[in-house]
């Protein structure tokens, strides 16, 4: 139990993705003008995060593996990631209208994000059970999620900041997401 | 060798597979939509401005096809001419719309008006608000910083030299974009019927708002007294006219009788000849 804690919070706080491994940069500076919208899109990737993973870790270790091709694990998980956010897509779509409302546009993004990509590849190479792999991919969307929660939170209020012409937007941006990855710099070591 | 089979199978295998799955997933969870959607939307402006009170033309496009309640005169900018080939479309009847258009209500300029405090903040009239409500002396005049301007999705706004928006009555569409924005709440939908309108908003009782502005209504009540359609009143020191009961009227006695001029002509000369 204390392991898949460990490991959880590890993924949330100490490794995360966004800050300290700078991984899926592109949807944190695009998508954190907002709040709500970031709120979603942490949803969105956590969600898919943890189903592709499951997946990934099925063909990693019942194809791959036995088969002694692992060498085409990349290829092969990018292939699974972006159909599998694919077909989601057209699931929700019909299933649940309201959710793809809020979702939809967030999807497309994720397709060929390279945080869902890492989370399954990081899984099989550490060698993970597959409650572990879940765990892991959980802690890591979350992650994500608290990452462009705070940035959102912080660009909204920076709106009103008196920022000097040649860093305004994405400048200024860019100094914050430095300053907040040195922040979660701090938690290492404390596992 | 071995490996190479292995690696070719793998690799068509997975694709065949996620191909497959997404082919059948495509079919078997195909959306229906209607082509009609398309077709209505084609014909909206695309200012994207929400004035029908949906999220956007699509939305509307959406609605209007959809729902037999939602009626298809809604779209602000597009008119009467649009309303007619959406009717037409939808197999709705339009009903006819009065033409509207932005108006501000406030003559606050930089000459006129006031200063309370010299405001170097963030150009924004929202912000500017915050601190003290605004750098003019009247608390309820125009700000100037354009938020209304940056707002409208038609370009019909500009910001004059005298530190107020103009509004292009030509370009405007009346879809009440800016009226949103205004955090003052200085602008409203006009109809092209009425011949005047009062120019300010200030509801500062009359010595202390010619203090702040000299074009202010200083809430003294000739107009109302001139009025001869019964369309002003006096609501807190501020003259408030009535569009439709002053729409009848075309020799408005009101304007000469203001002594601040805070009650301003809209129609031309030569309009208002026509007219009478």
């Amino acid at each position: 139990m204390a392991e898949y804690l460990t490991l959880f919070i590890g993924a949330v706080i100490i490794n995360n993705f966004v800050l300290t491994k700078f991984l899926g940069l592109c949807i944190f500076f695009g998508i954190s003008k907002n709040l709500s919208a970031s709120v979603g899109m942490g949803m969105a990737v956590t969600s898919v995060m943890t189903m592709s993973s499951i997946l990934a870790w099925i063909v990693y270790f019942f194809v791959l593996e036995p088969l002694g091709v692992t060498f085409l694990t990349t290829i092969v998980f990018v292939v699974l990631t972006a159909s599998f956010v694919q077909l989601l897509e057209l699931v929700i779509k019909k299933q649940a209208p309201a959710l793809y409302n809020m979702w939809g546009i967030y999807l497309l993004l994720i397709a060929t994000n390279c945080i869902v990509l890492a989370v399954p590849l990081l899984n099989v190479e550490s060698n993970y059970s597959l409650l572990k792999s879940i765990v892991f991919a959980i802690g890591s969307g979350l992650g994500f999620a608290v990452a462009i929660i705070l940035m959102a939170s912080l660009r909204e209020k920076l709106v009103y900041a008196d920022v000097p012409k040649p860093l305004q937007g994405i400048g200024i941006a860019f100094i914050l997401a430095g300053m907040l990855s040195l922040a979660f710099l701090g938690f290492s070591g404390m596992l | 060798m071995e490996t190479a089979i292995y690696i070719i199978v793998v690799l068509v295998g997975v694709g065949a597979f996620f191909g497959l799955v997404l082919a059948l997933a495509d079919k078997k969870f195909a959306m229906e939509s209607n082509p009609l959607i398309a077709e209505v939307e084609d014909i909206l402006p695309k200012g994207q401005c929400g004035a029908c009170g949906f999220a956007g033309c699509a939305k509307y496009a959406e609605a209007v096809v959809e729902d037999p309640e939602v009626p298809p005169n809604l779209c602000v900018p597009g008119k009467a001419a649009v309303a007619e080939q959406v009717a037409r479309l939808t197999g709705k009847h339009a009903e006819a719309t009065e033409p509207q258009y932005a108006y501000l209500k406030c003559r606050g300029t930089k000459t006129a008006a006031a200063m309370a405090a010299h405001y170097q903040g963030v150009k924004d009239c929202a912000a500017a608000k915050l601190v003290g409500g605004g750098p003019k002396g009247c608390k309820y005049g125009c700000l100037g910083f354009g938020n209304c301007v940056q707002a409208c999705p038609f370009g019909a706004m500009t910001l004059g030299g005298d530190g107020l928006p103009v509004i292009d009555k030509e370009l405007c569409t009346g879809c009440g974009t800016c009226v949103k924005t205004c955090p003052q709440g200085l602008i409203i939908l006009q109809g092209l019927g009425a011949p005047v309108q009062v120019t300010c908003s200030s509801h500062d009782k009359g010595p202390a708002a010619k203090k702040l502005c000299q074009n202010a209504c200083i809430g003294c009540g000739l107009c109302m007294r001139s009025c001869t359609h019964d369309a002003i009143k006096i609501d807190n020191f501020l003259a408030v006219v009535d569009t439709k009961k002053c729409a009848e009227c075309m020799e408005p006695t009101c304007l000469a009788k203001c002594p601040t001029k805070a009650i301003q002509g809209l129609l031309s000369a030569e309009k208002m000849k026509q007219t009478a």
